[in-house]
């Protein structure tokens, strides 16, 4: 069995940067293991625009913004093994891996930070209705066609979902030659960023129909039509609205689940709301020693942030891997309420914190002039307005160490939406 | 000149071809899919009943008993998983308690094996996740699970491992009687030969029409089914169904031998015999009745739903008999449920009747054993590396749900039933069935399959043969 | 005075901002949290610019077959099409660095494309 003292599962953007983070935080004993054949992640396949504005403050491409931080790794000497599986982690931080090379092999870590990122809901977690013919994909399936492999998926197309891949798949297939006739959203607000909404479909003239699913799907062997239709406030489609799109193609862009079956294997508590595992502030789950960090983590909006994480996790892996972590600490409750749907992390404890931390969430519905307040037990230690929050975006509150520890008999933290 | 022209590589078709496959004979499976397993075969709710449901003295009920009986040894030989989990009956109402019995007794008759009530205690202890109202349920300790791809996929391999031909992406316009036997008429020329066996599914009363004045009608009885994520697997250990009451039938919970847990199926008549797409209303159904004798059942963690379509005859039990005013002609129609339970017995009753007519006599060298594909996440680390020392292939991950590798994939590709589309791969190896529904394999098996098969690239890879194409173009190609 | 409503583009922030004009003269813009809204805003008002990203075809990398590329500079909204179909058939030869020019002056834009990947 081979050793190492960190060992990060997945090469995308929060692997890198937690590598990055870990080595110059001064561990020097650092392996990346990554599936695909070469670093970077699904950003190697993002090739539109409008990442790392936060992090280097200029609109970089998917492919630009991993470079950087594969440079980053690269210069630091970090390990990195390719086409590399992880096939389990156990309880004990021994992880299994496989490639062609190596066969399957273990390692025994000292810490891991889980880094695996998400994958997309399937048509099945939505149960549409229709046939299961050929021309149904996941947008990210679709991307992945025409960005690294340069073919069609299809000449007409219509979306259900619009998420961020969907819309920038809207604006890709366009650009490539094909008829995007409709995106369709089950939710009466869009899943996606607003500026994608205006550059990917407003600047093509694609309709965008909120409150609409895909109640058929024609066609035996390739998609020869959907019907959409209106849903009411349950999601349940309205007799009488349906509408007929002939298409040859479906995209879905429905969600992202946090790829988490290694976690869950090892014993990871899972969040049920995040599909993510709950963790404290430095990132650290029910298993000592066992970091999560990127989409993995929870979702989210942009990867400035997954960046940002992953290099809190990566330093954190640090400070345990040379036991600076206080096991006796206190540890406090993050309450979500009134609109906020989760919190990463879950538990805060106060004397392990750096002296700024940042909690991130996600709202529940479109909230319009609504206040992001903080509570320490019932006093409110944070006030502030917002003038609109949307499930697709990410939102957060920053507290401080010694506002928190300074709470002598601190119980609980909630993090809550208000309207005054 | 065939001796036996089968027309149909569902399960029936392949067990008949494979039990054939003993004697003898020059034999062909014709079938218009790209692949074996491509039609009732392949949705369904793949499980092997016990036998206690058919009519006592019907063939579906000799047939069950039989077939189930011969799973074990016919899943040794041919290296297919199967399980037998047994099954409960649950009647969730006292007053309904007289039908577990009435199912017993049936079962007695029909020589089910070990069939008793369990009272709700035991029922508990045994299935803790069983409804609430179960008062008590019918055990069948027999009643076991299968995969239906896997075992038509293995029975067909081994029929041509011992002499059948088999003819895919062929499809019989016609059947015309000669004077020594039949003349099949297919889209890719004709083919004379002395038997002709129908086991076209839903069709068989199209082929049988052909031949008889006697008409046949099967009607397609369409259920609809969920199948959830293995997270969801271990929620029940047994096949569940629903005592069938004056509410109606219900659904069935069951595990898969993979791991999954499937709900299903709904029960509807209709005239589409290609009507295998799902609907909004038969999924709401599912999800309904799914409760009934299940509690906490995680429907959030659907992977995928599908529909099936039972070949229902309406007289409601199998025919498996050579076709009176047409001589040569067998039919093996009206194969409901119990059909995949019924298939081995079923494959021997044909080949059975098959010597009898053409006095066939038994090969000397059969092979009764086949050797599936290699399920790389079932060994152990020393013995995949053993594997992947031989064929590096084996260590490159392709579908990460299911931790299926290149190896596999490329096996699949080069069996005696050639796999040639994305789900004939998928049924073969699993990759694509995961919870990620193949979103992230497909490109990658994709390229394996055009790498591999001379006259498939990328651009007219299928998902399941025909026009299913994935690929319309290139980038700007039509700018 | 003719009010138009838009949302910037600048960022994932996605502001709303007002713009009120007077024919073609900018009267104010509102609602804008930074500055890169206020230049987007007088920008897509009187010549509205994008940034396109694309792929081309690429030869001899063990990669990839296609590398990813933009253009250097935001070209206007509605020469959109034509740098895409400028890019129709275009093959490079690996190695490809970030940065590299692989189209100049992409359909008479004055902008050239450049690589995002390395190939």
């Amino acid at each position: 069995m081979e050793n190492y003292n960190l060992v990060i599962i997945g090469g995308g953007p929060a692997g890198l940067a937690a590598a990055a983070a870990a080595k110059e935080a001064g561990e020097d004993s650092i392996l990346i293991l990554e599936r695909d054949n070469q670093l970077g992640g699904i950003l190697n396949q993002c090739i539109h625009n409008g990442f790392g504005l936060h992090t280097f403050n200029e609109e970089l491409t998917g492919p630009e913004y991993a470079n950087r931080f594969i440079e980053k790794v690269k210069d630091l000497n970090i390990e990195y093994r390719l086409h590399t599986m992880v096939m389990d982690i156990s309880e004990q931080k021994v992880v299994t891996a496989m490639n062609r090379n190596d066969g399957m092999f273990q390692i025994q870590a000292k810490a891991i930070i889980l880094a695996m990122g998400c994958r997309e809901r399937p048509r099945g977690a939505l149960n549409i209705p229709g046939y299961r013919p050929a021309g149904i994909y996941s947008a990210g399936t679709a991307q992945r066609l025409v960005n690294i492999e340069g073919f069609m998926p299809g000449r007409e197309v219509v979306i259900l979902g619009s998420g961020d891949i969907g819309l920038i798949m809207a604006r890709r297939m366009t650009l490539e030659g094909a008829k995007v006739k409709v995106v369709a959203e089950l939710m009466p607000y869009s899943g996606g960023l607003k500026r994608n909404i205006v550059q990917c479909l407003d600047d093509f003239g694609i309709p965008l129909k909120l409150s609409h699913t895909v109640v058929d799907i024609e066609g035996k062997e390739r998609v020869e039509g959907v019907t959409i239709a209106e849903v009411d406030n349950h999601g349940k489609p309205i007799p009488g609205t349906e509408e007929h799109y002939s298409c040859d193609t479906l995209l879905l862009s429905v969600g992202l689940i946090p790829e988490n079956e290694l976690s869950k294997d090892a014993g990871v508590e899972m969040n049920p709301i995040t599909r993510g595992p709950k963790v404290n502030e430095s990132l650290e789950t029910n298993i000592d020693g066992v970091f999560a960090c990127g989409n993995v983590l929870h979702v989210h909006d942009l990867v400035d942030f997954v960046s940002q994480e992953a290099t809190t996790a990566g330093k954190n892996a640090v400070k345990y891997i040379h036991n600076q972590e206080n096991k006796n600490a206190k540890v406090v409750p993050v309450e979500a309420k009134d609109g906020v749907r989760y919190t990463v992390p879950v538990t805060i404890r106060p004397e392990c914190m750096d002296d700024l931390l940042t909690v991130r969430f996600r709202v529940g519905g479109v909230y319009k002039n609504h206040f992001i307040s903080v509570y320490l037990n019932d006093e409110r230690i944070q006030h502030r307005p917002r003038q609109i929050m949307a499930p697709g975006e990410m939102e957060q509150v920053i507290l401080q160490k010694k506002q928190l520890l300074a709470k002598y008999d601190l119980q609980k933290i909630t993090i809550c939406l208000e309207e005054k | 000149m065939y001796d036996v022209v089968i027309i149909g590589a569902g399960v029936s078709g392949c067990a008949a071809a494979r039990e054939l496959s003993r004697y003898n004979v020059s034999a062909c499976v014709v079938e218009r899919a790209d692949d074996v397993c491509e039609g009732t075969s392949k949705a369904n709710s793949a499980i092997i009943h016990a036998g206690y449901d058919a009519k006592e003295g019907s063939l579906m009920a000799k047939l069950n008993v039989e077939g189930n009986q011969m799973m074990t040894k016919l899943s040794e030989d041919l290296d297919i998983p199967f399980k037998r989990i047994g099954s409960f009956v649950v009647c969730t109402d006292e007053k309904e308690r007289g039908g577990l019995e009435m199912l017993l007794e049936r079962g007695k008759k029909n020589g089910v094996p070990d069939l008793r009530i369990v009272e709700q205690d035991e029922l508990r202890k045994m299935e803790p996740n069983i409804s609430d109202d179960a008062v008590a349920a019918l055990y069948a300790p027999t009643a076991g699970i299968v995969c239906p791809f896997e075992l038509t996929i293995a029975l067909a391999e081994n029929a041509v491992e011992n002499g059948v031909e088999f003819k895919l992406e062929t499809t019989v316009e016609n059947i015309e009687k000669t004077e020594n036997g039949y003349l099949v008429k297919t889209d890719r020329g004709d083919i004379e030969t002395k038997c002709v066996v129908n086991a076209a599914g839903v069709y068989a009363d199209r082929f049988h029409n052909m031949v008889s004045e006697k008409k046949m009608t099967i009607i397609p009885r369409k259920g609809e089914y969920y199948l959830l994520d293995k997270s969801a697997g271990q929620h029940v250990s047994h096949t569940i169904f629903a005592q069938p009451t004056k509410m109606g039938k219900g659904v069935l919970v069951t595990p898969t031998v993979h791991g999954n847990l499937l709900v299903g199926p709904t029960a509807l008549d209709i005239e589409n015999k290609e009507g295998v797409n799902t609907t909004y209303d038969g999924l709401q159904e599912v999800g309904q009745k799914s409760g009934r004798t299940v509690k906490n059942l995680p429907l959030r963690d659907v992977i995928t739903s599908f529909a099936g379509l039972r070949a229902h005859e309406e007289h409601g039990d199998f025919i498996i008999e050579e076709v009176k005013d047409a001589p040569g002609f067998f039919d093996c129609a009206g194969m409901a449920s119990p059909g995949l339970s019924a298939s081995p017995a079923v494959g021997k009753m044909i080949a059975d009747m098959l010597r009898d007519k053409l006095n066939l006599s038994e090969k000397a060298n059969f092979k009764a054993t086949r050797k599936g594909i290699v399920k790389a996440s079932t060994l152990s680390i020393e013995e995949r590396n053993e594997l992947i020392k031989k064929d590096p292939k084996y260590g490159n991950i392709i579908c990460r749900c299911e931790m299926v590798s290149e190896g596999e994939i490329v096996d699949a590709i080069h069996r005696p039933i050639p796999a040639r589309s994305l789900d004939a791969i998928k049924r073969r190896t699993r990759a694509g069935m995961g919870r990620c529904q193949a979103g992230f394999c497909s490109p990658r098996v994709m390229e394996i399959l055009s790498r591999e098969v001379a006259d498939i690239n990328m651009e007219n890879v299928t998902k399941a043969g025909g026009k299913s194409r994935f690929i319309v173009g290139t980038n700007k190609d039509r700018w | 005075m003719e009010t138009k409503h838009l949302t910037c583009i600048g960022c994932p922030m996605g502001c709303s901002i007002t713009v009120e004009m007077e024919g073609s003269e900018i009267l104010s813009v509102t609602g804008n949290t930074c500055k890169r809204g206020d230049i987007y805003a007088r920008k897509e008002v009187t010549n509205p610019t994008r940034i396109v990203t694309s792929t081309v075809r690429v030869t001899g990398s063990d990669l990839t077959n296609m590398v990813s590329c933009k253009t250097e500079h935001d070209i206007p909204k509605d020469k959109i099409f034509d740098c895409v179909k400028a890019l129709k058939g275009v093959t490079v030869k690996a190695p490809i660095k970030i940065g590299d020019v692989l189209v100049e002056n992409v359909a008479g834009t004055g902008v050239n494309i450049i690589a995002t990947k390395n190939a």
